[in-house]
């Protein structure tokens, strides 16, 4: 789990379900996503999350079709 | 802000291809249910296709239908269990092509059920062959040369098909933006509401196939956006059995 922490949430990663289709990439307005160079065991190149660009904005929740993103309580 | 989390009802993780809108419509179908909490008195019904993947992953009760008839087999289980919300969930070849009659005839009497029609124009389990949705020009493995409306005739539009009958809701939705999947919320939760209260409603999806597309992701949202809309507009066409002319 990779987070991104400001305010009072943060974004959490699930890489295990991505499927690196690369929709969070194309629709992130601050362009905090961006491919990565690790595989997860299905063989999908997963998604690197910028935790400096991050707004916690949601989007790439709501364009993951493999709810890969959720927006959590920060620690 | 508040928290975003998986719905609970998503059990396991899909088994769509990569950059399929499924994914998304199943979470979204997830959230209204469970806002509405109806996630325990849910039954869906499926027939043939990639929806049918989600019997598996989508935690409600379902009945599978033959192929295409989701409706006939909804209608069923609605009479007879009225307090349940029931829902059809399938794709274009599945409820316009083959299941276009139990479609349709849902429509015509009415019927206290919703259907959630995915339309991705092409046949996406069997391959990628051309479907009643499959748009001019558009190249499918029954149509290497692209379709000929003057062989095969033009897509099948369902809204202009039901938006004349006595039905309570109606829309379409995309999935090809954030501000698009929002709307189908509102649209999935307004056509739940309408059964709920009484009444027809159908919410058609519009939504990539890019493994038979053979398409990337950004081509994908872009062909959606710039051409499928063109043919299939979105909004909502009937509202509290009220046509509106969107």
């Amino acid at each position: 789990m990779a987070q991104s922490e400001k305010k009072n949430v943060c974004m959490t990663q699930n890489h295990d379900v991505c499927k690196g289709c690369g929709s969070c990439i194309l629709q992130c307005p601050k362009n905090a996503l961006s491919f990565s160079d690790t595989v997860n065991h299905k063989g999908y190149n997963v998604v690197d999350l910028d935790q400096e660009k991050c707004i916690q904005c949601a989007i790439c929740y709501t364009v993951c079709p493999d709810y890969v993103f959720e927006r959590v309580e920060a620690k | 802000m508040t928290e975003k989390r998986i719905p609970e009802l998503l059990v396991e993780p899909n088994k769509f291809c990569p950059g399929c809108g499924h994914g998304i419509i199943n979470r979204v179908l997830a959230e209204v249910l469970e806002e509405m909490e109806l996630a325990d008195r849910a039954v869906g019904s499926l027939a043939v296709g990639c929806a049918c993947l989600m019997m598996d992953t989508f935690g409600t009760d379902w009945i599978q239908a033959p192929h295409g008839r989701a409706a006939a087999v909804a209608v069923g289980v609605k009479r007879v269990r009225p307090e349940c919300c029931v829902f059809t969930y399938q794709g274009d070849g599945d409820s316009m092509s083959i299941g276009f009659s139990e479609t349709m005839y849902a429509a015509i009497r009415n019927e206290n059920i919703t259907a959630i029609l995915v339309n991705n124009g092409i046949f996406g389990m069997t391959g990628g062959q051309m479907a009643p949705t499959s748009l001019p020009g558009q190249r499918t493995t029954t149509s290497p040369k692209g379709r000929d409306p003057e062989l095969t005739g033009r897509p099948l539009n369902m809204i202009n098909q039901m938006k004349q009958l006595s039905i309570g809701y109606l829309a379409r939705g995309s999935v090809a933006s954030a501000k698009d999947i929002n709307k189908l919320k509102k649209y999935i939760r307004s056509a739940i509401e309408t059964q709920m209260n009484g009444g027809y409603s159908m919410v058609e999806v519009l939504s990539p196939c890019p493994t038979n597309w053979k398409m990337n992701m950004e081509s994908s949202l872009a062909h959606i956006e710039n051409t499928v809309k063109s043919i299939f507009p979105v909004g909502e066409f009937v509202k509290n059995g009220e046509r509106i002319d969107a």
